[in-house]
């Protein structure tokens, strides 16, 4: 017996094949599945029913660590470890404090928002089962394709595969595990 | 994310009434090019043989490179001595250059985080290569105030380390927030920068792939990171690609403003005004510009990049140049009021020597470089005429750098106690460093445009009109 494939891949020509195709396997109730696209097609989420992302969640830690770490660092350099009086200025004020912490919450929330990205879309993998398809080279250029992955619960070899022809889906093909 | 277009969402009866007119849009990239044309074309430059002006420019600019190299290794060997700073002038060349290549650098921010918020969509052709400028000129800049510090080797003190005196650095100077502001706009454009290069990196990789080289087909399949353009990832990375632009919109204000701060902070004549943040920052988008369209211009004609950097783009930079420059020209006569209208005697001693004392001929350099220079700009054949633009670019990054001398040097060289004056000679060596800083820059420029992708793809592809889903509806 063959290995479970990884699932079905078809092609499509251009945004609005894509877009429409979209909505019909989401209409079709698959949930494990995605479509492979050269550039953020524009309302594709929604044609997917794909929820909003998660990043925003990232960045706030991200920032509020920041701003925390900008405040309690300058306290204990500057208020408690290394005192030092300057014309009489308090040793410490979240005034004088503001513009580095102010940069601190920038700088981690970047951190904090390219790490979420990273790691909500399972980056720095460079293997996926379809990078090996032949033709997916053409998905970072001008081709577009839908894949339904074989562990989705409405999964049936033949019946996606039907569904991927009559929604327009040309060369459909499985793919390895 | 509901928009206008949208066939679900039915058109407000008021439409039918008023019958609006169809307003064209300028067109962003020309003759209707494919996805396929823009993947090629861009590509193209990176797969092609290296060209030989390329290597003419490459070696030009490495010689030129040389200076700095040369100047540094003088300075660190000898001292600062050999800078032309004298009391009362101890802020002079190195200064200037690090606010003016810093200034230069805020253009690409500009373009890719705030025009990004504000839905200018022709950014997209210029992005990438303006982000890139700003990366460089960041170097550029980084290199004088580290050296300034005089034995470079403590350079590291500026950073809350610890060390052996057991001593922090103190946060109440603006010296201290800059060096904050400096490293975190250097860090976090890389960062936009990358972030923004990883679909087009994942192009490469798979054309590379596709002719068989296996080497380059790592080394970008490496840093693309393994993106194969699914929807899903789509969605956190355009979120993401938001939220960088939406913090590195206060970060490009706040780094120009905090610059001026060590100035402003200051109880100096001619630099204790409160006008220098939102001015400061102001002349360092005009500036910036300038600089876009002194490399964009010849990059333009040499790889044919017409279809992509149209002249609607070209427009826009230049608009853009003058809406700035003039703000910029509003500063120094807003100056010159204040500094009447204050009544501080010093104030306006500081201004009227300004314009009509021993540096007079540098502020009225100044005054037709960024004033001036950018009028011409009002008229549709000047900006039709890229020859013409590019020459007046070149006078923008002059006057910027004038601006940045006339502010520092004048106001040091004339402060309270006349006994203190003092008139301000550059030496070679100063010339030497600052003249090798565009070597560095064109260096990492021409390795930029030959090894990366200049334009980003993805997002060019996006905004044409075959990428709207409904248009073919």
């Amino acid at each position: 017996m063959a290995a479970q494939p990884y699932g079905l891949i078809a092609g499509f020509s251009n945004p609005s094949e894509i877009f429409h195709a979209a909505e019909k396997v989401r209409d079709a109730g698959y949930t494990r599945w995605d479509c492979i696209t050269p550039f953020p097609v524009h309302g594709l989420d929604n044609a997917m029913g794909v929820k909003r992302s998660m990043v925003p969640r990232f960045s706030l830690v991200g920032g509020i660590t920041g701003f925390c770490t900008g405040m309690s660092m300058i306290w204990y350099m500057n208020g408690y470890d290394y005192t030092l009086t300057v014309g009489g200025k308090p040793l410490f004020s979240p005034m004088f404090a503001f513009p580095v912490s102010y940069e601190l919450t920038i700088l981690f929330t970047a951190f904090a928002t390219i790490i979420g990205m990273f790691v909500l879309n399972g980056l720095t993998k460079l293997y996926h089962p379809i990078l090996k398809y032949e033709h997916i080279r053409r998905a970072t250029s001008d081709t577009f394709y839908i894949v339904i992955q074989a562990d989705d619960p409405r999964y049936n070899p033949a019946n996606t595969r039907t569904l991927l022809e009559t929604i327009g889906g040309r060369d459909v093909a499985e793919l390895e595990a | 994310m509901a928009h206008a277009a949208d066939p679900h969402v039915a058109a407000p009866a008021i439409l039918q009434e008023v019958q609006p007119a169809d307003l064209p849009r300028p067109k962003l990239v020309d003759h209707d090019r494919s996805f396929t044309w823009i993947t090629d074309k861009i590509c193209g430059i990176i797969e092609g043989k290296t060209p030989v002006w390329w290597w003419w420019c490459f070696g030009v600019a490495c010689f030129i490179a040389c200076f700095t190299v040369a100047g540094i290794t003088y300075v660190v060997a000898t001292g600062v001595g050999v800078w032309g700073h004298r009391t009362p002038v101890n802020w002079s060349w190195p200064i200037v250059n690090f606010v003016f290549w810093i200034g230069i650098g805020h253009a690409g921010t500009l373009i890719s985080a705030i025009l990004c918020l504000l839905r200018q969509k022709w950014r997209t052709s210029i992005n990438r290569s303006a982000e890139a400028m700003t990366i460089f000129a960041v170097v550029c800049a980084g290199i004088f105030p580290v050296f300034h510090v005089g034995r470079v080797w403590y350079a590291w003190f500026l950073f809350p380390l610890p060390n052996y005196n057991i001593v922090w650095p103190q946060f109440r100077s603006p010296l201290e927030w800059d060096v904050f502001a400096v490293s975190t706009y250097g860090t976090v454009s890389v960062l936009f920068w990358y972030v923004g290069m990883i679909p087009d990196l994942a192009t490469l990789r798979d054309r590379f792939a596709a002719a068989g080289n296996r080497l380059r087909a790592r080394l970008y399949g490496f840093f693309a990171m393994g993106w194969r353009g699914s929807s899903r990832a789509w969605s956190n990375y355009e979120m993401a690609y938001l939220i960088l632009a939406g913090i590195a919109t206060p970060l490009v204000l706040s780094v120009h403003t905090i610059v001026s701060f060590d100035f402003a902070v200051s109880l100096v004549p001619g630099w204790h005004t409160t006008i220098f943040p939102p001015y400061f920052v102001a002349g360092a988008i005009f500036s910036g510009f300038g600089m876009v369209l002194t490399l964009m211009l010849p990059m333009r004609a040499v790889y044919r990049l017409e279809d992509l950097i149209t002249q609607y783009h070209i427009d826009c930079m230049c608009k853009i140049t003058l809406a700035t420059g003039t703000m910029v020209g509003y500063a120094y006569a807003m100056e010159f009021f204040i500094a009447w209208y204050g009544a501080n005697p010093y104030e306006g001693f500081a201004f009227i020597n300004r314009a009509f004392g021993p540096y007079a001929w540098s502020y009225w350099i100044m005054i037709t470089c960024n004033v001036i220079t950018p009028q011409f700009f009002w008229f549709k054949a000047v900006r039709r005429n890229t020859t013409f633009v590019w020459v007046l670019s070149l006078f923008v990054n002059v006057g910027m750098w004038f601006e940045r001398f006339v502010i520092i040097c004048t106001s040091l060289t004339r402060d309270f106690l006349p006994s203190s004056w003092g008139y301000l000679s550059p030496t070679i060596v100063d010339i030497f460093t600052f003249f090798g800083t565009f070597g560095i820059f064109a260096v990492l420029f021409l390795l930029f445009i030959r090894f990366l992708p200049l334009m980003a793809m993805a997002e060019i592809k996006a905004v044409t009109p075959q990428a709207d889903p409904h248009s073919h509806a």
